[in-house]
């Protein structure tokens, strides 16, 4: 299965958003990763890395969601240090982009590509 | 300049560098938090600190220096300026593996602006750190390659074109960074990075100062054929076993 892993630069909202996505892609593999390493408000990408490599248990890739400025680039980094090659940063809103990686991630034969497409429809989802 | 005396010179530097972060580390907020997130300042200083801790323990090789910087960085900032300062250095001292000349400098800094670039994803105008880089390292090269400047007439040049970079952020409206959300209130206040940025490189400047009194390293220049000089290029003396930790 496709690995999700969410980086937000609070921990508590990084697994409160890994909580709401597991309503609905229950068999899901999350990892919720968030704030530095002293506990403060931000990220860095040694815990980013160690978050997707527990996401890729079974090897077969993962999809990262992240909020904001570094959340991006520390997961850029991350992926380059963990030497994934693949596009696997959704350009999407976090939490509605975690919900449907999830609902994605559980469908038979899910693939990166197709995980992180659904992710990024959110982008485009209307609320009004 | 053997690879010793720049280890020695990039060691000062950092250190240079660490002070001045700690100096500027309550104006650097208080820029952060009229347009970002406050942090800046504590981030760098952080930062610094981490990376002269790890300097400690790094061979004296210029490369490997500049790269144990990116680490600590990289690592211990925790905002944008980690991956944005920490990540460009580590990916530019590759540039530094044959030792510090005209040239490796301009390459060094050419690398730094590009990376910087295609991780924040900004442009000039942005009210960005890219704003005090890219005049800097333009003005560098260009003095170099083009006026022939010695390096360090070259780098207080750079020092001064960021100088003006800095000054054109207060203007305009971030368009990238935290303070791009800020819209039209990003409008009137000085860009935190491109002032960090300022700040690091005047203290390089300082440091290389006493290090180069404008009569080394001008002959590894692009254009000039070391062998006419009769002499071996600047940074061409490696020498592998210089671990000696220079107690600095």
């Amino acid at each position: 299965m496709v690995g999700i892993v969410v980086v937000s630069h609070s921990e508590r909202a990084a697994e409160g958003i890994r909580e709401i996505a597991r309503e609905m892609g229950g068999d899901a593999r999350i990892e919720a990763v968030g704030g530095t390493e002293d506990g403060r408000i931000g990220t860095t990408p040694g815990p980013i890395r160690e978050a997707v490599e527990a996401a890729d248990g079974n090897g077969e890739g993962v999809v990262v969601l992240v909020d904001l400025g570094s959340a991006v680039m520390n997961a850029e980094l991350a992926l380059e240090e963990a030497a994934v090659d693949e596009e696997v940063v959704a350009d999407a809103p976090i939490l509605e982009g975690a919900l449907n990686a999830a609902v994605a991630a559980t469908a038979p034969n899910a693939t990166v590509e197709a995980v992180r497409e659904a992710a990024e429809e959110a982008a485009g989802v209307s609320k009004l | 300049m053997g690879r010793e005396a720049q280890s020695e010179a990039i060691r000062e530097a950092t250190a240079a560098m660490a002070d001045r972060m700690a100096a500027e580390k309550s104006f650097l907020t208080d820029l952060d938090s009229a347009i970002g997130d406050a942090d800046h300042g504590a981030n760098m200083n952080r930062g610094f600190q981490a990376a002269l801790a790890r300097l400690e323990d790094a061979d004296d090789d210029p490369a490997t220096l500049v790269k144990t910087v990116g680490v600590a960085l990289v690592s211990e900032v925790g905002g944008a300026a980690g991956p944005l300062y920490g990540g460009s250095l580590m990916k530019a001292s590759g540039e530094l593996e044959e030792g510090v000349t005209a040239e490796s400098s301009v390459a060094f800094a050419e690398r730094y602006l590009e990376t910087v670039e295609e991780r924040g994803k900004a442009s000039v105008g942005d009210k960005t750190m890219v704003d005090a880089i890219t005049p800097a390292v333009h003005t560098y090269r260009k003095a170099i390659e083009v006026d022939d400047h010695d390096p360090l007439e070259a780098l207080g040049k750079a020092v001064d074109a960021a100088e003006r970079g800095v000054a054109f952020t207060t203007p305009i409206r971030a368009k990238k960074g935290r303070a791009s959300y800020l819209g039209w209130r990003s409008v009137g206040h000085q860009d935190p990075g491109a002032t960090s940025t300022l700040y690091l490189l005047e203290e390089l400047f300082a440091v290389a100062e006493e290090h180069l009194d404008g009569d080394v390293e001008i002959d590894a220049e692009a254009d000039v054929d070391p062998e006419e000089l009769g002499e071996p290029a600047v940074g061409g003396d490696v020498d592998e076993s210089a671990n000696s930790d220079g107690g600095s």
